[in-house]
């Protein structure tokens, strides 16, 4: 019963494409890849309904379609805009394009704490790629950035709602994922905020999946919580036998420690397979795992500034030459350095580390 | 066998004339310029009695800062050790309890703090890095030591001196320097 799809001719900076019709204009752009996709910070493929929040995909369309070929007089969010046969977009070619993103990122970082130093989403965040890519250096906000008051989230999800930009894709999460949501948005206008209703915390299996969806880093993992920046840890694709969901993940080692699980996500940073919440906070430890290999980090993040991707370690040829014997040890860097000591397995610590877990590993020595 | 490089030299080796062949015209020369010597300036200082300033772009000794109420600013937010191309600096982090407020500026912040000084080029990357104020370098060279151990700076000896606490101890480390520029 396949129904010959119709396709429709679609010109993005120039570059045409055949896409099938109800194509929206990002996912089109998307088909292209490349510097010619908009940013999205709200629009999510695998989420219904979501998109059309942000503003940041917004495209310039100089020509509406073959029958009708006026362009549309303002900028239109390209999540939300269907491709028309013979529509001429403008992305990157615009200057109106980028005059209006500069204005949306300025918007977006109006009320962001800027607190990227704390943030354990830093370096994958994605607000902080748009306002590299496309923001001011400054700001000329000169008021009280908006603060609230603290929500707890369950024993495994912390939310900081001052860095949230009210994307509603952990809504959407929680809307479709599960059979009852209990989390949504409260509150009006610059009052807004994502709160769980009168303090429930979310227990269902699968929410552990908003950390993921989340842009910035409003939603966090409580395990992983301090306990490194993610560009020094190892990203590792890795699987197992699941019950409930299908048990491909990435892990982040240091060493041999699992200090973190996440989903695996695709170039635009979407989950491939969503992973439920005994595969994410569970299993940190790397015997649980069946590790494949490297994840494939892009160039231009720094997360790929540890090369573990496609990395040849030469071959050790000391005790070869040597009759067998090892090199002599000058100092084994544990006996003077307090970091990363052996005794302390950050990840079988829940929540974050702090004064007391170091003292008591200095107690040891 | 034939020149390895067109920029080799043949030396010429001529018998000497009688007046080489006495050596005391040539020896007497060199004494000569010796003893002009002891009338010239000394370009050397008798260290550490007397010690040259530094230059206001010196790199020395690395220095982590607290702000006027004497908590920490570092937040240990890793950008130092991406941006150290000797991979020296290494740390682990913590979050503050509510008993700790007066002892580190944020919520995060650097439980241990390692600087290894064998690697460390004083490059300053870590300086430039720094997002919180946190890591500058100082007017000082990290001292000599007899063992691998004594290199490795932990927060013990980079912190300075807490202003609040050891007001005598900050006075002194703080120098010089400021007064220095305010008289300019």
């Amino acid at each position: 019963m396949s129904e010959e799809v119709k396709t429709v001719k679609v010109t993005i900076d120039n570059i045409t494409i055949d896409v099938p019709q109800g194509t929206s204009i990002l996912n089109a752009a998307r088909m292209i890849g490349g510097d010619v996709t908009p940013p999205a910070m709200c629009y999510y493929s695998k989420l219904k309904g979501s998109g059309g929040k942000c503003r940041t995909c917004l495209v310039e369309v100089s020509k509406g379609s073959e029958a009708d070929p006026r362009p549309m007089p303002k900028l239109v969010a390209s999540c939300r805009t269907g491709v028309m046969d013979g529509m001429e977009v403008k992305n990157i070619t615009s200057p109106r394009v980028t005059d209006a993103r500069n204005g949306v990122v300025e918007f977006l970082l109006l009320n962001h704490p800027l607190d990227c130093p704390v943030c354990d989403q830093a370096g994958e965040c994605h607000l902080q790629d748009l306002g590299y890519m496309h923001g001011k250096e400054a700001t000329r906000y000169e008021f009280k950035r908006r603060t609230f008051d603290k929500h707890e989230l369950g024993p495994y999800i912390q939310l900081h709602m001052t860095r949230c930009i009210l994307c509603y894709r952990c809504v959407y999460v929680a809307d479709q994922l599960t059979d009852s949501r209990v989390h949504g948005v409260l509150s009006r206008g610059d009052h807004s905020e994502i709160a769980t209703y009168i303090e429930k915390s979310l227990d269902n299996n699968f929410i552990g999946n908003v950390i993921d969806v989340c842009p910035v880093g409003a939603l966090t993992d409580k395990t992983f919580r301090f306990k490194n920046r993610v560009w020094f840890t190892k990203p590792q694709n890795a699987h197992r036998d699941c019950s409930c969901c299908s048990g491909k993940v990435t892990i982040w080692q240091r060493g041999e420690e699992v200090l973190r699980v996440t989903a695996r996500k695709d170039q635009w940073g979407e989950v491939e397979e969503w992973i439920c919440n005994e595969c994410r906070f569970e299993k940190k430890s790397a015997s649980d795992w069946v590790i494949e290999g490297p994840t494939h980090v892009s160039r231009h993040s720094v997360i790929s500034q540890g090369h573990y991707e496609n990395m040849k370690k030469p071959k050790e040829i000391f005790s070869a030459v040597h009759d067998g014997r090892s090199p002599k040890l000058l100092m084994d860097i544990h006996s003077v350095s307090e970091v990363n000591d052996p005794s302390v397995d950050l990840s079988k610590i829940n929540g974050s580390a702090s004064s007391d877990t170091f003292k008591l590993s200095r107690k040891k020595q | 066998m034939g020149l390895l490089t067109n920029r080799a030299k043949v030396l010429e080796q001529k018998p000497l004339t009688f007046m080489e062949s006495l050596y005391l015209p040539a020896i007497l020369k060199g004494m000569a310029i010796t003893f002009s010597h002891m009338f010239k300036k000394k370009p050397t200082i008798s260290y550490p009695e007397e010690q040259r300033p530094f230059s206001p772009v010196f790199r020395g000794l690395h220095v982590l800062n607290r702000d006027e109420y004497g908590r920490e600013n570092c937040t240990a937010c890793g950008l130092c050790a991406v941006a150290c191309p000797a991979e020296a600096i290494t740390m682990e982090a913590a979050e503050r309890k509510e008993s700790e407020k007066h002892l580190y500026r944020e919520e995060k912040y650097a439980a241990k703090y390692e600087i290894n000084m064998l690697r460390c080029i004083f490059c300053g990357l870590c300086e430039e890095a720094c997002p919180k104020d946190a890591i500058y370098m100082s007017e000082t060279f990290a001292p000599s030591n007899f063992t691998r151990k004594g290199f490795i700076y932990s927060k013990d000896e980079l912190l300075i001196p807490n202003p609040v606490d050891e007001k005598e101890k900050y006075e002194i480390a703080k120098g010089k320097r400021e007064v220095q520029l305010k008289n300019k």
